[in-house]
């Protein structure tokens, strides 16, 4: 998929007016981040046979929880710490209640994604919350060596998540327990620590994701993100991770979700009505994972 | 008017691979036809090619004189052809009489016609001799009456040429009889019959003309079974005389490696109680739902045991998980190897270092790449295990290699006692042969092995002694001295003594 990313960048580049230009660049890296870093989690929890649907509202919530306790502290750390702490306890939930528990993935994330929503706009009666310290504000607007900070973290994700996939025990494992639970388990893998790690790692970085957001923002905004958590699997999907679990790598993950960054930012600077955009964008999807079975036929499946 | 099948030619080649290179025979109506031959010989590929599941790259059928190519398996069953494999294509959840008419079920302007549906399906089920209710759940019914409505099933839509795959390897000899009553009565009205097996006694049983393959190629096919021997067919198949397949011989014994007391749980009845010893092989005999494969999870970890204590070494153990299990020593072949053992879209190389990667991983945790390579290098050499690349995925390989393959898992891990359950089911003579070897090789060097079979001749040739289950609990023991089939048998027959 990382080809067909090349070409569709060529094309735009050669069509759409405005593209190829670095600040264009620079728009469709910081656009993407937020859905590049869950993404990275997100590919370990697709590649282990699992879904996870509560990623908006942890990244909304996050973003609120952090706002507030900066607020009421003063101090920026403390308040970064109480977002992730909210984003590492829901992760933690959603991998008890499946692993332990023995509920469906789909089913638990979907019940912790409206939990989490209503806790998010119940800290605040609903109310965004301004941040008054402006020190946060570094966090998500400031630029280091030419990139915006948010871009590198997004980057980080992707060494780091890339990293643990393909060359750690631990990101085997998670192929093996999405490729075949059964075997996996009598092979000795110890199947439900992995399962929530993954969902903790996975709240931790949207969490992270809720926070940089809420700096960009310079509030926290109960209202973010919602549908998010199916933007970010579509761009897994897309890039070739396997609903079903036992393949993915992260070069899948930063095909699909530059893919879908380029297309959605050719979409606006073509001045396309967003409703056109959502259309097109299911389209796209469908052709990709099309794109995809086609391959998967060929290789004598 | 019996039918005629020819195999002309059939090439087929997959991306590095040919699977079959100009496979010509031809199968006579009326007999019974086997084709045997190692795993990975073609035999699985050429009944692809038969059920239109695959098209040849070359070369084609002919029925009748008619050439076929199909290019898909609606093609083949309307020219008359079913193949009846090991995993049964019936919808559990519906009735028997559904699933002989799916597709096709008579109905009275779009509404289903239940009464007519009841009588076609008697009728269908009269024609194999079968007295199963044509309401039933095919679900509810036991393997041996499911593969008989599959029977019915490929009568009823015509089918002309009927192909077998490894029929029996689920069935009771009561089962197999019958189904063999049924076979000489299809070969009586002049069907084509392919018999897919690898047990002796059956093609000599049944068969009237065997045609064996090896790498893809036809070596020879013996149109008649007088004067034909086991050693004969061994020879065709692997090219090499194999004189004693289990090339048995004693070694000393030592401390006890794997001591069993009292364990109860789902599938063990009555409180079992065993002992291995390091260097000792123990065969563990009974019929299918004798609870031998339970009792061996029950062992291991991978169900949890009810009562009873495992000790390991003379150490009591209460390893409650497959993972714990494997840290003190203690390891176990699945008997599913495609369920339960092999990790299908992940390569040869990643499945054989599944388990002892993390003795060699960089901290504990980052992948040495370097061992891992040569570790299933090494295993790969060793078994003989035919794979086109260490990356390939193990999904693709047949499964006699597969199940080397996660031998080759468990010999990468330190052993003291290994479990092995049905270790040579479905694998061909000549890797057969390797694997008691191997086997041999592993307790020579002071492992315990417990394993379980359903093939007495194996349970025989290879155990020091003999253990046997029946209806949940220890029904017998024998040394290799004095055990003989009949004395092991007995014990495994319900009401045998």
């Amino acid at each position: 998929m990382l080809l067909v990313f090349a070409l569709l960048f060529a094309a735009c580049s050669v069509f759409v007016k405005g593209f190829s230009s670095w600040v264009n660049m620079e728009s469709i890296l910081l656009q993407v981040s937020t859905i590049g870093m869950i993404a990275c989690t997100m590919l370990f929890c697709l590649a282990a046979g699992a879904f996870d649907l509560s990623v908006g509202s942890v990244v909304a919530c996050a973003g609120v929880v952090a706002a507030m306790v900066i607020n009421k502290t003063g101090s920026v750390s403390v308040g970064v710490l109480s977002g992730l702490a909210v984003g590492a306890v829901v992760g933690l939930s959603n991998g008890l209640l499946i692993a332990k528990g023995g509920v469906n993935a789909l089913i638990a994330t979907l019940a912790t994604m409206q939990i989490v929503r209503g806790i998010g706009y119940k800290v605040n009666d609903g109310k965004s919350v301004g941040v008054i310290n402006e020190n946060f504000f570094l966090l998500g607007n400031t630029y280091w060596a030419g990139l915006p900070v948010p871009v590198w973290i997004g980057l980080g994700c992707f060494i780091v998540f890339g990293f643990l996939i393909s060359r750690t025990i631990y990101g085997r494992n998670t192929l093996a327990l999405g490729g075949n639970p059964d075997a996996a388990r009598l092979a000795g893998i110890a199947t439900d620590k992995i399962k929530i790690i993954i969902f903790t790692l996975q709240g931790v970085v949207a969490a992270l994701a809720g926070i940089v957001l809420c700096s960009r923002m310079t509030s926290g905004q109960p209202t973010v993100a919602q549908g998010l958590e199916l933007d970010v699997i579509s761009a897994c999907v897309l890039g070739g991770v396997s609903l079903t679990g036992g393949v993915g790598k992260i070069s899948h993950v930063i095909s699909g979700v530059l893919i879908m960054g380029t297309v959605r930012n050719a979409m606006n600077l073509m001045n396309m009505q967003s409703f056109d955009q959502m259309i097109a964008s299911g389209l796209i999807l469908l052709v990709a994972v099309g794109f995809d079975r086609i391959k998967q036929r060929g290789s004598g499946r | 008017m019996p039918t005629r099948l020819v195999f002309d030619s059939v090439t087929k080649e997959f991306p590095g691979v040919r699977a079959l290179d100009g496979v010509s025979f031809t199968a006579e109506g009326g007999r019974v036809h086997a084709l045997m031959g190692e795993n990975g010989a073609g035999k699985s590929t050429l009944l692809k090619i038969l059920s239109g599941a695959y098209s040849p790259t070359a070369g084609l059928l002919q029925i009748d004189g008619t050439p076929h190519v199909f290019a898909d398996t609606a093609g083949a069953l309307a020219a008359g052809i079913a193949v009846i494999y090991q995993e049964l294509f019936l919808v559990p959840e519906m009735s028997v009489a559904e699933n002989l008419f799916l597709g096709h079920l008579p109905a009275k302007g779009g509404i289903v016609d239940r009464k007519q549906l009841r009588a076609e399906a008697l009728k269908h089920l009269a024609w194999i001799g079968e007295e199963i209710d044509p309401d039933t759940k095919v679900g509810h019914l036991p393997i041996a009456q499911r593969q008989l409505v599959e029977i019915a099933k490929a009568l009823s839509r015509g089918a002309r040429v009927i192909a077998f795959d490894e029929p029996t390897s689920s069935l009771s000899s009561r089962e197999v009889e019958r189904l063999f009553a049924v076979i000489r009565d299809l070969k009586s009205r002049g069907h084509v019959i392919l018999y897919v097996t690898h047990r002796m006694d059956e093609v000599f049983a049944v068969c009237d003309a065997v045609t064996i393959l090896r790498d893809g190629r036809h070596i020879r096919t013996f149109d008649t079974m007088a004067g034909l021997t086991v050693d004969e067919i061994i020879r065709s198949m692997v090219g090499r005389d194999l004189k004693n397949v289990f090339n048995y011989s004693p070694r000393p014994h030592g401390a006890c490696a794997l001591a069993v007391q009292g364990v109860t749980g789902p599938g063990v009845t009555a409180p079992v109680s065993l002992q291995v010893a390091q260097g000792e092989i123990v065969g563990m005999f009974g019929l299918v739902g004798a609870g031998r494969s339970e009792l061996l999870r029950l062992i291991y970890g991978a169900e949890e045991r009810k009562g009873g204590t495992i000790s390991l070494g003379g150490v009591v153990s209460d390893h409650t998980t497959p993972r714990a299990a494997i840290n003190s020593g203690l390891v176990l072949c699945p008997e599913d190897r495609k369920r339960d053992g092999i990790v299908p879209v992940l390569s040869v190389e990643e499945n054989i270092n599944l388990s002892a990667r993390r003795h060699h991983a960089a901290g504990g945790f980052v992948l040495n790449t370097g061992w891992e390579r040569t570790n299933a290098e090494k295993h790969v050499a060793s078994l003989g295990i035919k794979t086109a690349t260490l990356a390939t995925a193990i999904g693709f390989l047949s499964g006699g290699n597969q199940q080397k393959a996660i031998l080759a898992r468990w010999l990468s891990e330190r052993v003291k006692v290994i479990l092995l359950d049905e270790p040579t089911r479905g694998i061909d003579v000549g890797a057969k042969s390797e694997i008691y070897g191997i086997v041999q090789k592993l307790a020579a060097s002071g492992v315990g092995v417990l394993f379980v079979s359903s093939e007495l001749p194996e349970v025989l040739g290879l155990a020091d002694r003999i253990l046997v289950m029946r209806g949940g609990a220890l029904s017998g023991e024998f040394n290799r001295g004095t055990a003989t089939e009949e004395s092991v048998l007995r014990a495994a027959l319900p009401g045998g003594n």
